[in-house]
């Protein structure tokens, strides 16, 4: 697709990741406008009106969440979400290699709206690369005078501050990312209170995601009516959908949102492999519930793919063909939150170390009669009965699968074995 | 303890804000210059910032990139996340568990690899895919698994 980019531009423009480069297509101008043009409430009434909602998952409105913070003067923090670990999401790892600086931009922008003297990006730790990239072109905007004391003599003062996770997943909610961050165990904390009013070290935070920041340059640059021109009413602007699995191209687009979920495999991402079919589609990372092909005219915006059972979530489109063995692929999802339960409590802990034992059985040709029973027990048992949003997330995709797919389910049970053929692996335990 | 560690635990501490943000970059530091963390460098690292060792011990049990054992030099995670699955890297890991003549999970003999699963690495455009020493490679079919072990890696 020839479409202009925006969040993406490293796709059209070689070495943006490059400050030189960066400055010379525009790069921190739309900073120059915000300081010279608006007051800080401004800026946060133009996001307001854009109807930029939150791209890390919950697509929550992040003007909003700005007007949230509470005004008695206690100092302010934004936190940058750079945790991306959501299975099949990978734009956030895009931005911050090929195009850090615009991250940075709209960090600035964003702190100077929120009058934040202190911001941080919290970077997976497995993004080694990434976090170079940031490490640097944060020295880059200070030797420009874009961060620092007295930011293009507007008096606003930003330092910006780039910190490693070390290797897990649950770091991605908000709330257990603060407590890594304040070098503590990531375990999530009570909500409420929110970030907005008790965050990092008890002070208002904001936290948003890398694309949601990376959002703010243009729609400074461009105006709050340039960023509703696109998508729907509920769901304005621009999101990048990453697309990976059984297709021709898998990679980032960036799509206007209500793109049909059938452009974005055939247009963007070059269609399915020869001669295969579309199985089941999970439209926005492996936390939520999937599609299936008569529903691939969905448009992706969050309330259309609400509406069809499932979330828009963060945007990782994962396709399945007519090979793929849903136990499998089921067992292989349950397997990731087993992983990566943080333990804290018990039906999260236990319950995705039952389901994908269950699951391993069952896929083995070793299940019998009463297993589907007991995965739909223990997803119950799951089901909103969980300290954070983990838990649910775990059966999301299992649930729908089970829903779609029970004859699959049952024939590996009825025929001991795989029928869609797939090796059978890691049965030592059987 | 190291002479160099008391100057790296100083900078930690004054590289944040907070001092209580120290603890995780000063980890990092070490281990990359140690290749792990042993029980008496964690108590090592308790002491520079004037925690106790059973805190630091917890907190770094929590991350699987801190090593509590010893680990090769290249450290190779394959990713066993869906995508990958989709593009063949349970073929990949068995193909380099066989080259290697290890279990995930294991050492070589020689010191010289560690083998691990890894879950989703966000680069799922690439299946499947393997990081050695947290540097990407990708896309790296099964067959190709050679190439992989002849890469060249800083540590
Ligand atoms: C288990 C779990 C993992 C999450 N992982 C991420 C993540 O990697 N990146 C992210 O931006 N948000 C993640 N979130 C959502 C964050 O908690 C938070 O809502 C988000 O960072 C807010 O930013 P936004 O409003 O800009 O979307 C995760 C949430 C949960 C429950
Ligand atoms: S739901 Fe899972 S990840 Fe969340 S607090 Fe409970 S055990 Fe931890
Ligand atoms: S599944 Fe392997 S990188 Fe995402």
């Amino acid at each position: 697709m020839t479409q202009a980019r925006y969040l993406l531009r490293n796709q059209e423009i070689e070495d943006i990741d490059q400050f030189e480069v960066y400055r010379a297509h525009g790069g921190y101008d739309a900073l120059k406008k915000a300081l010279a043009e608006f007051e800080p409430e401004a800026v946060v009434d133009l996001v307001k009106r854009s109807g930029l909602r939150g791209r890390g998952g919950a697509g929550f409105p992040t003007g909003v969440k700005w007007g949230f913070l509470p005004k008695d003067g206690r100092p302010r923090y934004l936190v940058v979400n750079s945790d991306e670990a959501e299975p099949g999401t990978f734009k956030d790892r895009e931005l911050i290699e090929r195009n850090p600086h615009q991250l940075i931009e709209g960090m600035i922008i964003s702190s100077f709206a929120i009058q934040a003297r202190q911001a941080y990006i919290y970077c997976r730790g497995e993004f080694l690369r990434g976090y170079e990239q940031l490490s640097r072109a944060v020295q880059e905007a200070y030797a420009a005078g874009f961060l620092g004391d007295n930011i293009l003599d507007s008096g606003f003062a930003l330092d910006i501050f780039v910190y490693r996770g070390a290797g897990a997943y649950i770091c991605g909610e908000e709330s257990a990312l603060l407590e890594s961050l304040e070098g503590r165990r990531g375990n999530p904390r009570l909500k409420p209170p929110f970030p907005a009013v008790a965050g990092l070290y008890g002070m208002p935070t904001i936290v948003n995601n890398v694309e949601t920041i990376a959002n703010v340059p243009p729609i400074v640059t461009l105006g709050a009516e340039w960023y509703t021109s696109m998508g729907t009413e509920k769901s304005p602007g621009l999101k990048i959908m990453s697309v990976s699995g059984k297709v021709n191209r898998p990679g980032n687009y960036e799509i206007p949102l209500a793109t049909p979920l059938r452009a974005l495999i055939d247009d963007y991402a070059g269609g399915m492999q020869p001669g295969r079919s579309v199985k089941c589609v999970i439209p926005g990372g492996s936390s939520v519930p999937l599609l299936m092909p008569d529903q691939l005219d969905t448009p992706l915006d969050y309330e259309s793919v609400l509406q069809a059972g499932s979330m828009l979530g963060s945007g990782g489109c994962i396709v399945l063909d007519d090979t793929v063995c849903i136990v499998k692929a089921s067992h292989r999802l349950v397997k990731f939150y087993r992983e990566e339960s943080c333990g804290k409590c018990t039906p999260c802990r236990e319950g995705t170390y039952w389901m994908a034992d269950v699951l391993e059985r069952v896929e083995a040709g070793m299940g019998d009669e009463g297993d589907l029973a007991i995965l739909m027990d223990v997803a119950d048992n799951i089901n909103g009965k969980c300290f954070c949003p983990l838990g649910d997330a775990s059966i999301g995709f299992l649930v729908s699968a089970i829903r779609h797919f029970r004859d699959e389910f049952e024939a590996h049970v009825r025929e001991h074995s795989c029928p869609m053929g797939e090796k059978v692996y890691d049965t030592a335990n059987y | 303890m190291k002479p160099e560690w008391r100057e790296w635990a100083a900078e930690a501490r004054t590289e944040f804000p907070q001092a209580h943000s120290a603890l995780l970059p000063l980890l990092h530091r070490v281990q990359r210059a140690e290749g792990w963390l042993s029980g008496e460098t964690l108590a090592d690292i308790a002491e520079l910032l004037d925690l106790s060792p059973q805190y630091v011990q917890s907190v770094a049990s929590f991350y699987s990139l801190y090593f509590k054992e010893p680990v090769g030099k290249k450290v190779v995670h394959v990713c066993m996340g869906l995508s990958c699955m989709l593009a063949g890297s349970d073929e990949l890991m068995h193909q380099l568990e066989e080259k290697l003549g290890v279990s995930q999970g294991q050492t070589t003999a020689d010191g010289e690899y560690t083998l691990l699963e890894g879950e989703c690495l966000a680069a799922c455009d690439l299946a499947p895919v393997a990081q050695v020493n947290l540097r990407y490679h990708g896309p790296v079919p099964p067959e190709k698994a050679d190439t992989l072990l002849r890469e060249e890696v800083s540590p």
